[in-house]
């Protein structure tokens, strides 16, 4: 799609995220693709979208940049709500206003609320058997994969951070020590580490 | 199961989620703890296997996992008498549980996005960088270990392993990966 592949109006989020690919970022050609686009999504996510998010729309789609991403991700992931039904308001909103943002919600839950339901009704007659429980933890397995891949490639990002990448490690080393290991509240983390890095980036960033 | 859902316990169900929904930081999932505090053992709306049956379906389904609160609704109605009552029950738990998230994350975000030039604005979003990132791996750890004897999980975590390094070095489509996964897993290898 070549004609999608337009200059994008708003100017850069920061100089982190300016200096991007060389390439343009493209963007959703009208309401209809982003439906459709966040639905595909949202049909391809098993055991929560992110991973796929990440790759169809900064890999594939390229309507963000690996740096965008990780800064809408955490404000998606930070506001309460579900962060994926977060972000795709978020981004609807940037493309086409409030119509954008109900359609970009529209198109992350209509069609896998039906899905769900179809699921429900014949999961009585499938749950007692034993493969069908094999098979959701093999899924599960894969999925964990998936997410830990998507953290550690947008690891990338963190090359033009203000911090550097070695202040940077450390901070998202204790983070995981707190959540994965020690599995502190997250509210505690964020409030602890979170605000911890974002004074230091304050300092970091010219006034 | 069978119940009698009046108009003042649908709206009591209305308000209970509108005002979980600011509460539900890091997820959803976060809340279900007080769902089932209110929806089995307070009420008496739901049994505990639909409780966790409604969960299970919603993780095992693709979309995401919020649709758990759908289920949950649309059991409830069905409890209270049939699917028209089940779609119901499925619009009052998801209204509820969307409407104060979705409105303060969409003028959060319209301000954010307009005063990103502010300092503490990029302050936050790049501060938070290290930390979102560090967040995703450690999901992944979380969901790895709830199997948690090496001994007899080991193929599940290779399994992780493998799906972590093919998608972090390869762009294979991830549906191949799931549906390996499945296949490893229905044959009873894993």
């Amino acid at each position: 799609m070549p004609g999608a592949i337009i200059q994008r109006m708003s100017p850069p989020l920061s100089e982190g995220a300016a200096a991007g690919p060389a390439e343009p970022l493209a963007q959703p050609r009208s309401l209809t693709d982003l439906f459709v686009s966040f639905t595909l999504l949202a049909l391809q996510g098993f055991g929560g979208v992110l991973a796929v998010v990440q790759r169809e729309l900064v890999e594939k789609k390229r309507w963000l940049t690996r740096e965008e991403f990780v800064e809408d991700w955490a404000v998606a992931q930070i506001m309460p709500g579900p962060n994926v039904v977060n972000l795709s308001l978020m981004l609807g909103d940037r493309y086409f206003g409030l119509r954008g943002a109900m359609v970009g919600l529209a198109g992350i839950l209509t069609v896998p609320l039906f899905v769900v339901l179809l699921l429900a009704l014949v999961y009585a007659q499938f749950a007692s058997l034993p493969w069908v429980a094999h098979a959701l933890r093999g899924m599960g397995a894969v999925v964990a994969g998936l997410i830990a891949a998507t953290g550690i490639k947008l690891f990338g990002a963190l090359r033009k951070h203000p911090l550097g990448i070695p202040l940077c490690t450390v901070l998202g080393a204790c983070c995981f020590v707190a959540i994965a290991l020690l599995r502190w509240p997250l509210a505690y983390v964020l409030l602890s580490l979170g605000v911890l890095s974002c004074v230091l980036t304050y300092r970091k960033l010219a006034p | 199961m069978n119940i009698v859902m009046t108009a003042a316990d649908w709206l009591h169900l209305f308000l209970h989620y509108l005002s979980l929904s600011l509460l539900a930081v890091g997820g959803a999932i976060t809340t279900a703890p007080d769902m089932h505090r209110y929806l089995v053992e307070q009420q008496h709306w739901l049994t505990d296997a639909q409780f966790n049956a409604s969960i299970a379906i919603a993780q095992a389904a693709p979309g995401p996992n919020v649709l758990f609160i759908a289920l949950l609704g649309w059991n409830v109605g069905l409890n209270a008498g049939g699917l028209w009552i089940g779609a119901l029950g499925m619009m009052v738990t998801m209204t509820g549980i969307m409407l104060p998230s979705t409105t303060l994350t969409w003028l959060a975000a319209r301000w954010g996005h307009r005063n990103r030039e502010l300092r503490a604005v990029r302050a936050f979003k790049q501060g938070m960088a290290p930390i979102v990132i560090a967040l995703l791996v450690s999901t992944g750890w979380i969901l790895s270990s709830a199997n948690a004897d090496p001994a007899h999980d080991w193929p599940l975590w290779l399994v992780t392993v493998v799906s972590t390094l093919v998608v972090w070095r390869t762009r294979v489509h991830l549906l191949w990966l799931l549906g390996a996964g499945a296949l490893l897993g229905a044959l009873g290898w894993v």
